[in-house]
């Protein structure tokens, strides 16, 4: 089996085949009331990694000597080497594809925790999500996600997704608008008025048509003059950043990229997840373009449901793990270094023999953000965002 | 029975059950509604694409030339400088550079094929009169998805569906589990085909081979007990390692490799010299079995277990009948699931006996696939060209045959009915009515669409409305033809 069959995802022939629709999956989202006028009005942005993303090929630890043994062919070079890793510190590097996030963090505006994890240790992808997105601390412990129940208890406020399904994470008491790029409808026909009439005691399609008519005005305005190609990922990162800083435009985006469920064929330097990691380093260099002066009120979150194994596989790929990488970037940042510590790799630190240990329950890291950065209170973070997590304090000096 | 009531229940039956009514269906039902059910839960009912179509083997011979064509093409020679990466990735990655054209011409043979297919069976969909069988077969493909946004799966997409589902479809459950996990398209979508047992004879010449665990995890969580199934990280290894060997021909690698494979339907071959030897222990069982029997065994214990009955009978009871189906009905379904062997045919059965099916009010909101083709049988159409159907499924958000994950498509509204996804859906049914109404009246539409399910503000606002296409777009947007 020298050569392993299932072999290169072309990128071509996917996107003739689903004109786009694949890598990026856009969710963006919200106008919330966080107290502040539009002029001072935090921003966050929420992007979720489906699939497990291999946070050892992220923030790559070249400094821990078991690295380049245990990983093998999916291994990133130190930096200074051929395609090594772009340098954050001594022991630590970025992967090389994510050229746009080590500027910003060699500006002090982009930070990493190289081994947080969901509280519940599962390794289904779908089961996984629902805690990631849901901030339970276990599964099936909430139906609505945390960020919409951060929406409500900020004031009452308005959401915006983009995308065509709404993930959980948004899902919940407050009706969150959602849009994706696809051609403009026509607002105003009578095909439309009649629908309102229609859906006036539908409490699924008349909330939903009635936000989805107010976010095509905005659409209009916000994709004008970009051309929003499907493989033009800066230009929809462009885009939604214009939704964030239009007049009453949403406070809270999130974003969904797939494609990191690499068990076959990662590669390292160039491959499979690099060119997914280039797609994220893209969509975030578009939204730090795009947002302007805004940049300095935002915090984007990367999160994954978790990690990989340490070991590559034997189809030159990782199966599911635990621990993984999660990235914060904006121009709201603290500067400062890791994010929680490093567990290492060596066989006796890894959990269950296989898996990066997880150092920080991702909660940490949201409420870090919510309190210190959307103004959120402690008490309304333990019961009602993250139900029960008293004992998981916020991260501070975040932002 | 009333004559209203007959053409509610003929109306549940072709909407709930089946894929949509076209033009004159409720009032040719209306007389046994549960017969015509009945009637088509039989193996050999299960509806088949029209057309001939070039067999699993053929289009892996087509894949593999592919594949040679890409490593000559690629090879460094010939390969433009370091920009071009061996392994270009899905999507919007690298756009179109170093990928030459004759690479992208046989990509694009190799996918038109499959739209093909898939346009076949949509349109199967669309125009069959055994709408019930169809959207059965359809519940199984999703139950055991793959996606053809991994390439080499794209090839056997087609005899997926019609040789491991379809062909199954109202068989035994424990058949159609092996026919699914054999076939070339799962053995390369969760990389199976590649997974090396490391103390195979491959296993030990080459260190680098070896395991993956892939579609061990995936039968155990999605094909079969479902996540809280009782099994552990040990159970998902040592069942990867049972799996190893179920592969397919490849080739690009040396004859030798294969001596004393077993070749089975549609591409399958069982190769020895990487399956890992032993006795392999799962969730307190051992099995002793050598060769490719181990997995048809393990296969065998786990489509009898019990959280493998309760799995399915709550999916389809979520298909069916609501995101929050009656306890009621999911203990029927599981009832009839043990009594009857996990016969499929009489799962049906019970499915159409259950009284809870019969409720009048439609609590399922249709996915994109299902609304698009409910909304040519409405106007008694069928789509002609995958190039106008593709893009409409892409901005639906449910493109051909490449679900997000292997969960398959979500089944619940709230998935569904975004903002956004609202809004796509009624520009493609303003797009679609313009060019498809003719000269029928839209309001005879409405009534043969929806019969008495068809509600007094909803036939109004049809017969408001200015012109003909407008009513129909009116129509198929209605809160009860979004609804089955």
């Amino acid at each position: 089996m020298s050569t392993p069959l299932s072999p290169a995802r072309l990128a071509l022939t996917r996107r003739l085949w689903l004109a786009g629709a694949a890598g990026v999956a856009l969710t963006a989202h919200g106008r919330m009331a966080w107290g502040a006028t539009q002029s001072d009005r935090p921003k966050l942005v929420v992007i979720i990694a489906r699939g497990a993303m291999d946070g050892l090929s992220v923030v790559v630890p070249h400094g821990d000597r078991d690295y380049v043994a245990k990983r093998g062919v999916v291994a990133i070079k130190p930096p200074g080497e051929a395609d090594g890793a772009l340098p954050l510190d001594a022991d630590f590097g970025l992967h090389p594809a994510m050229t746009r996030l080590h500027g910003l963090a060699v500006a002090g505006q982009a930070r990493f925790a190289p081994a947080v994890a969901i509280p519940a240790r599962l390794r289904s992808h779908f089961d996984a999500q629902d805690v990631l997105e849901s901030g339970s601390a276990r599964l099936y412990g909430a139906d609505d996600g945390w960020l919409n129940r951060a929406l409500s208890v900020s004031g009452g406020s308005r959401g915006l997704a983009v995308g065509t399904q709404t993930p959980l994470i948004l899902r919940g008491p407050v009706q969150a608008a959602s849009w994706s790029p696809g051609g403009p409808t026509r607002t105003d026909d009578r095909v439309t008025s009649a629908l309102m009439d229609l859906y006036a005691n539908d409490a699924l399609l008349g909330p939903a048509l009635t936000a989805g008519l107010e976010v095509e005005v905005e659409a209009a305005m916000a994709t004008d003059g970009l051309e929003l190609r499907r493989n033009n990922v800066e230009g929809l990162g462009e885009a939604v950043a214009r939704f964030m800083i239009a007049e009453d435009g949403p406070d809270v985006v999130t974003l969904s990229l797939d494609g990191y469920d690499t068990h076959a064929r990662q590669g390292a330097a160039q491959g499979v997840l690099a060119n997914q990691l280039r797609i994220q380093d893209r969509v975030i260099g578009g939204l730090r373009d795009g947002l302007g002066e805004t940049w300095g009120r935002t915090v984007i979150i990367v999160a994954t449901e978790f990690g990989r194994t340490v070991r590559a596989n034997g189809t030159g790929g990782t199966d599911h793990g635990t621990g993984s990488a999660l990235i914060l970037a904006g121009g709201a940042l603290k500067s400062g270094g890791l994010v929680g510590d490093w567990p290492g790799l060596s066989d006796g630190a890894l959990f269950e023999g296989r898996d990066l240990a997880p150092t920080a329950d991702i909660r940490s890291v949201f409420k870090g953000v919510l309190r210190d950065h959307m103004g959120l209170d402690r008490t309304a973070l333990d019961t009602v965002v993250f139900p029960d997590s008293g004992e998981v304090a916020g991260y501070a000096g975040l932002v | 029975m009333p004559q209203d009531q007959a053409r509610l229940q003929g109306a549940i039956a072709l909407t709930r059950f089946g894929m949509g009514a076209r033009p004159g269906e409720i009032d040719a039902i209306a007389g046994d509604p549960k017969g015509w059910l009945r009637a088509q839960a039989l193996p050999q009912r299960i509806p088949r694409p029209a057309g001939e179509f070039p067999s699993a083997q053929d289009r892996l011979t087509a894949l593999g030339e592919y594949r040679r064509q890409v490593q000559e093409i690629m090879r460094p020679a010939n390969a433009p400088a370091a920009a071009a990466p061996m392994a270009p990735a899905p999507a919007m990655a690298a756009d179109d550079n170093g990928i030459p054209a004759a690479v992208r011409q046989s990509a694009r043979a190799l996918l038109i094929q499959t739209g093909q297919e898939y346009l076949a069976s949509f349109q199967l969909a669309a125009t069959t009169p055994n709408g019930f069988a169809e959207r059965w077969a359809r519940f199984w493909w999703n139950h055991f998805a793959i996606g053809i946004s991994k390439i080499v799966v794209a090839p056997v997409a087609g005899s997926f569906e019609r040789d491991a589902i379809r062909a199954h479809a109202f068989g035994r459950f424990d058949e159609m589990l092996v026919a699914v996990e054999s076939h070339p398209a799962m053995l390369l979508y969760l990389d199976q085909a590649q997974s090396v047992g490391p103390n195979s004879p491959v296993g030990q010449r080459r260190r680098e081979a070896g395991l993956n665990e892939n579609l061990a995890r995936e039968i155990l969580e999605l094909h079969t007990l479902g996540a809280d199934g009782g099994y552990t990280q040990a159970d998902v290894t040592e069942f990867a390692k049972a799996l190893t060997g179920w592969s397919i021909r490849q080739p690009n690698l040396p004859p030798r490799l294969y001596t004393g494979a077993i070749d089975g339907p549609h591409g399958f071959a069982f190769v020895p010299a990487i399956h890992e030897p032993g006795t392999r222990r799962i969730m307190g069982r051992s099995y002793q079995q050598r060769g490719g029997d181990q997995t048809l065994a393990i296969l065998s214990e786990l489509a009898a277990h019990p959280a493998t009955g309760r799995k399915v009978a709550r999916q389809l009871a979520v298909h069916f009948h609501s995101d929050t189906p009656p306890a009621s009905l999911i203990e029927r379904l599981e009832a009839a699931w043990v009594r009857d062997g996990r016969r499929l045919d009489s799962l049906a059965l019970a499915l159409i006996d259950a009284p809870e099916m019969w409720e009048a009010e439609p609590r399922k909101f249709k996915r994109p696939e299902e609304f698009v083709i409910s909304g040519y049988r409405a106007l008694g159409l069928a789509p002609q060209r995958m190039e106008q159907l593709q893009p409409a499924l892409v901005a639906l958000g449910q493109p051909a045959w490449a679900p997000p994950s292997p969960e398959g498509w979500p089944d619940e509204a709230a998935a569904w009915a975004a903002p956004d996804a609202v809004i796509k859906r009624l520009t493609w049914a303003q797009r679609y009515s313009e060019l498809a109404v003719r000269d029928q009246s839209p309001v005879a539409l409405a009534e043969s669409a929806l019969g008495p399910r068809l509600t007094d503000q909803t036939r109004s606002a049809v017969r408001r409305a200015e012109d003909r296409a407008e009513a129909v777009a009116i129509l198929l947007m209605s809160p009860e033809f979004q609804r089955r």
